[in-house]
């Protein structure tokens, strides 16, 4: 049969980010995809040269609103190694529970994104419910309920009191309980197993030489996680990255089911260890130097190269997030594949466009 | 701590001449290194190019300054995830890349009547 | 047959969701709502108009006011922390959506509180 181009997004019923796939497919197996990006790109790495490195701070947060605070943290990281500040432990805990927190939001939207990308609504409910427990203690702790502003260079902004604790940990356990009651629905269905087992199988050797980044690498058998360099309080925690060995889309699924649970054990022991400090140290002087600074953020390893010329604003921001790593394999995972599984298969990856083009 | 935060300098990024990038790259990949990303600074007259890249959780960088909208070779055939962020670099800072196994032409982001590149402090035309 | 408990249980159970206009969600205590400011304390010294990220911020020694535009505010809560005399503060609601823009503009005597024309 002929090859017929089917334009794919960048709107689609499914698709929830403008991402454009030109796909070449023959009896509706694909046969090859390009992507073009560019619709939501907003040059936010050009305004450093007229905002100011602590003005920077709530610019790159607005990169992508899911995972903001690892954006802040991220490059408040790579700033205190320029200006040679040590952050207190207190900070760096609160850091860490801030950070899960958005990574455990993070990915119950995502599993509800995934439930309705195959038509199971009911599950994304469920899921958006339980998470919307989460946006309630972010709000209640740092003000906003996605843009949690509060890192800034030296420490964070906002205390976490007791009462506040106490109430965090008895969600956890609701939250646990919950997206437990989830779990045979989501991993046993058989339907979920025909749409997901299978499908876009990327192996680990492949993953690795594409330079996949976060749960896309790990589901395919590599245990490369950022949270390994301990930075933050992640050196002081028990940790040990969340690996699945098949590759395919129920991997991923699983991979990311899994780290929510992680995340909150992450949480439990970030708070059992929490120390006295105070929570910020005032930092002097100008950032000088270049420096690359790399976290774990929930889709995956997101790297900063900064470029401070020793006055107020930055000479250069460059960011690179998990999206922009993920394409590749995605165009590796696409052909052969059929056309009916392409929005399944683009959501593994768990696109974020807006971070993609900044 | 192991690599999460690098500050670059003299001692752990070396810096190449541009015919030799190809060569250095493939040595690193044989070795077991990950592609991770590139980045681009404007130095005024000329473009820092920095290769950034990592074999368990450590991160090497290797750099590349050419003058501005000079060409360079492109290690898409070494590594094939370059290709994105080489359209992208192409892009905003105006430098060639030689050998792209897909070429968005500048249009990857940017539109047509984009006249200078926009990332570079003063822009040079785009072709 | 197996589905009777839970249509029962559910049929019990109160709404899952609330019932948004007669029923409102109370805000938490420092929540990063509204930009107000206490204009009789406000020494006009521009310390957030300095270091707002989003530049909304006006404030002119001259005429001796104060003013934000709420439509480029990202109520991210700097130029609180900032103030020096602590006669900024953020309200726990957000302001409700409206037809057109606006401005809000406070002067320091006289006249209290009056919103300009959009510019």
């Amino acid at each position: 049969m002929a090859r017929t181009v089917i334009p794919f997004g960048p709107q689609h019923p499914v698709l929830p980010e403008p991402l454009h796939l030109t796909l070449t497919v023959e009896d509706e197996i694909v046969k090859e995809a390009i992507p073009k990006l560019g619709y939501v790109h907003r040059g936010l790495e050009k305004l450093a040269e007229i905002r100011d490195h602590t003005q920077m701070i709530q610019i790159v947060e607005r990169v992508c609103g899911i995972c903001s605070t690892l954006h802040a943290m991220c490059y408040c990281q790579g700033i205190e190694a320029l200006m040679n500040v040590e952050v207190p432990p207190r900070a760096k805990f609160l850091r860490v529970i801030w950070a899960e927190m958005h990574r455990m939001h993070s990915h119950l939207l995502w599993l509800g994104l995934f439930a309705d990308a195959f038509g199971f609504e009911s599950l994304f409910m469920q899921f958006w419910r339980i998470r919307e427990r989460i946006m309630d203690l972010q709000e209640a702790t740092s003000g906003n309920r996605v843009i949690v502003s509060v890192n800034c260079v030296g420490g964070v902004k906002r205390d976490i009191d007791a009462e506040m604790e106490k109430w965090i940990l008895d969600t956890m356990k609701i939250v646990e309980r919950e997206v437990l009651q989830l779990k045979s629905t989501i991993m046993d269905d058989f339907t979920v197993k025909r749409r997901t087992v299978g499908i876009g199988v990327l192996s680990k050797e492949k993953a690795y030489e594409m330079g996949a980044a976060g749960p896309t690498l790990r589901a395919s058998g590599i245990a490369q996680d950022m949270r390994q360099t301990g930075y933050a309080a992640y050196s002081e925690l028990n940790f040990e990255p969340v690996v699945e060995t098949d590759g395919d889309c129920y991997a991923r699924t699983v991979c990311r089911f899994n780290e929510v649970f992680q995340a909150i054990d992450l949480i439990r022991e970030a708070f059992a260890k929490l120390p006295q400090s105070e929570l910020a140290v005032k930092a002097k002087g100008l950032p000088n130097g270049e420096v690359v600074s790399r976290v774990e953020q929930p889709r995956g390893e997101c790297l900063y190269y900064l470029k401070g010329t020793g006055s107020k604003y930055l000479d250069r921001v460059r960011i690179r997030t998990p999206t922009f790593a993920n394409i590749p394999p995605l165009l590796e995972m696409l052909p052969g594949c059929d056309l009916a599984d392409v929005p399944v298969l683009i959501l593994t990856i768990d696109p974020c466009i807006s971070c993609t083009e900044r | 701590m192991k690599d999460c935060v690098v500050v670059i300098n003299e001692e752990n990024t070396p810096e190449l001449t541009p015919d030799r990038i190809i060569t250095q790259t493939r040595i690193l990949k044989d070795e077991g290194f990950r592609f991770v990303t590139m980045s681009s600074t404007d130095l005024g007259d000329r473009i820092c190019v920095l290769y950034h890249l990592d074999k368990d959780l450590q991160l090497i960088n290797l750099k590349v300054e050419v003058p501005k909208g000079t060409k360079i070779p492109s290690i898409c055939s070494v590594y094939a995830s370059a290709v994105l962020i080489e359209n992208e670099i192409k892009e905003h800072f105006g430098v060639e890349f030689d050998g792209l196994s897909l070429d968005f032409q500048g249009m990857l982001y940017l539109d047509e009547e984009v006249q200078k590149t926009p990332f570079c402090k003063i822009g040079i035309n785009r072709v | 047959m197996f589905m009777t408990k839970n249509v029962l249980k559910n049929l019990m159970t109160k709404y899952a969701t609330r019932l948004y206009p007669f029923k409102k969600r109370e805000t938490f205590k420092d929540v990063k709502g509204e930009l107000k400011i206490e204009m009789e304390k406000c020494i006009l010294c521009g310390v957030c108009k300095m270091r707002c990220p989003s530049q909304s911020i006006a404030v002119d020694k001259q005429a001796k006011s104060w003013g934000v535009d709420p439509f480029s505010c990202v109520y991210c809560g700097i130029c609180v922390d900032a103030c020096p005399v602590k006669c900024l503060y953020q309200e726990g609601l957000y302001r409700t959506p409206l037809a057109e823009k606006d401005q809000v503009l406070h002067f320091q005597e006289a006249k209290s509180e009056e919103p300009a024309p959009a510019p």
